[in-house]
């Protein structure tokens, strides 16, 4: 029972961290290769409280919020650089967190930060609280994508200069996916910290965001549904299959290039293409 | 006729090219001016400097008293000015219907945070219909551009422009790629549009069109005015004709 309740716990997790990236890269279009760092900053916000006696949910929303502030302000660099730059901007900032956090002292340097405080709540509780979370935030995307937020990101995704001569500030509508991305991706961050009691800075590395982007990549870049199927596959392949553990980011790596190669709308695309042979047979 | 907009000294240098040149120019509410000259003259970069795509190295821009120099190209189409692009650019991801309703809801998507609580597309929907309905449009709205025609694409710029609610409408080019039906089609649409009461700038090269339809016609050669006045006078003028055809005592003492 302990082994299926840590894992719905993690499945939640990464599925509130595939659903934020999928909000600023699917939605918005803003690709960002430094998702993990929000993670981070919001498990180690949530942490540093946490061991300071700050109780659960403050320590949580705070994680949050720091995430969503300083993501807001990454944001800020999609307005001056694009694309492939903007991938790679995002990168570097992915990289100066993991530099950061291991020269920090009073971060616990490359030991992280051990004996956090449980939330109190019970291993099944707690479950309960990540998937209602991961449900919460489905609901929200789900909301996004019908709103008018939702058809604004769809034109500043596709052409973002067009969008500006049809009257939209496309300055407010990255920042709005940037700090609504990353806030989840600190709440994820806070509810690991909480969950595993330990953090240290490789948890939030490099392979960690390509890990988060094949999941939004593989279910299909937008499509809620899809990154949520992915998201759930992705994290139960190297519980299911031991070999898939020791060859993670070699299956991951491929799994990116075949479907970059055969099906750039991911498990969605594949998914509505066969729903249109069946409806037009 | 009271002024709409005026262009005061406006200039922009490319490196070493002067691509507009000090241009003055007012514009009249009602009027349909074209825009017209040889390729590089400057026309298109003169539409983007009215709309803030570009901004100038000198000059001002002024909508209806207001001086809008310093705003950004979204907040000038708030303010009334809206452009169709020479070179389509439909929203790919959106249907047609969707590309003219998110013209159309200006105030609903303002405030980014605010857009999120707002879903009701019904007033938008209803509004982008009779647009595309006019605009020839309406049997493909649940269509995605990237399956029509240039010349449907063309009708959608127009239509998704005429959404924005502008006082002002810059066509840059609409009838680049047209046949000879689409072309005659969406000029008389840009003529009703105007005699409808909509101010616009026409930045043509089928002068035959532009001489059809337009009730005023500024020539720009090497980013500088070289004439301004009605149709007729205007083609008549020799710089004009120079502009155009080439010297002939130039060409052939080159010879």
């Amino acid at each position: 029972m302990g082994y299926e309740i840590t894992l719905l716990t993690v499945i939640a997790t990464n599925i509130l961290l595939a659903i934020s990236l999928n909000l600023i890269t699917g939605f918005c279009g803003q690709v960002s290769l430094g998702h993990a760092a929000f993670y981070g900053i919001g498990a180690y916000t949530y942490a540093l409280l946490a061991v300071k006696s700050v109780s659960f949910p403050l320590a949580l929303i705070a994680g949050g919020i720091m995430a969503g502030v300083l993501g807001t302000a990454v944001g800020l660099l999609s307005l001056r650089v694009r694309h492939d730059f903007l991938a790679i901007t995002t990168m570097g900032v992915g990289f100066l967190f993991l530099g950061f956090v291991r020269k920090q002292e009073w971060l616990g340097a490359e030991l992280g930060v051990s004996n956090i405080p449980a939330s109190g709540l019970g291993d099944v509780a707690f479950m309960f609280l990540t998937v209602i979370l991961a449900v919460l935030t489905i609901g929200l995307c789900v909301h996004i994508k019908r709103s008018w937020m939702g058809l604004t990101f769809n034109a500043v995704a596709d052409d973002e200069d067009t969008a500006r001569t049809v009257g939209i500030n496309v300055m407010r509508y990255k920042l709005a996916a940037f700090g609504i991305g990353t806030f989840i991706a600190g709440i994820a961050g806070g509810l690991y910290a909480c969950f595993t009691r330990i953090i240290v800075p490789d948890a939030f590395d490099f392979p960690t965001s390509i890990m988060i982007l094949a999941m939004v990549v593989i279910g299909g870049i937008g499509s809620n549904w899809g990154v949520l199927l992915a998201a759930v596959i992705l994290t139960l392949m190297p519980e299911l299959f031991r070999f898939v553990n020791d060859f993670k980011l070699l299956i991951f790596g491929a799994l990116l290039v075949v479907v970059m190669r055969f099906s750039p709308g991911g498990l969605s695309g594949i998914v509505r293409a066969a729903w249109q042979k069946v409806v037009l047979r | 006729m009271s002024e709409l907009l005026r262009i005061d000294d406006l200039s922009i240098r490319f490196g070493g090219v002067q691509a507009v040149d000090h241009v003055t120019l007012s514009i009249a509410k009602g009027e349909l001016l074209g825009l017209i000259g040889p390729n590089g003259a400057g026309k298109t970069t003169l539409l983007s400097l009215i709309t803030g795509i570009f901004k100038p190295d000198t000059g001002r821009v002024i909508l209806a008293n207001e001086d809008i120099s310093g705003l950004s190209t979204h907040a000038r189409v708030r303010h009334g000015i809206a452009l169709t692009h020479q070179i389509v650019r439909p929203f790919s991801s959106l249907t047609v219907l969707e590309n003219v309703v998110l013209a159309a809801g200006l105030d609903r998507n303002r405030m980014a945070l605010g857009a999120m609580f707002q879903v009701s597309r019904v007033k938008e929907e209803k509004s982008a219909d009779a647009l595309l309905e006019r605009l020839g449009l309406g049997e493909y709205k649940n269509a995605y551009p990237r399956i029509l025609p240039l010349g449907l694409l063309k009708r959608l710029e127009v239509a998704r422009a005429l959404a924005l609610n502008a006082k002002l409408l810059l066509f840059d080019e609409p009838l680049a790629g047209l046949n000879q039906k689409e072309t005659n089609e969406l000029a008389d649409t840009i003529r009703e549009l105007n005699r409808d009461g909509l101010t616009v700038i026409l930045v043509e090269h089928n002068l035959g069109q532009v001489l059809r339809i337009a009730s005023r016609l500024v020539v720009l050669d090497g980013g500088c005015v070289i004439a301004d006045g009605n149709p007729g006078s205007v083609m008549d003028n020799a710089s004009v004709r120079s502009a155009y055809l080439g010297n002939p005592k130039e060409e052939n003492a080159g010879t």
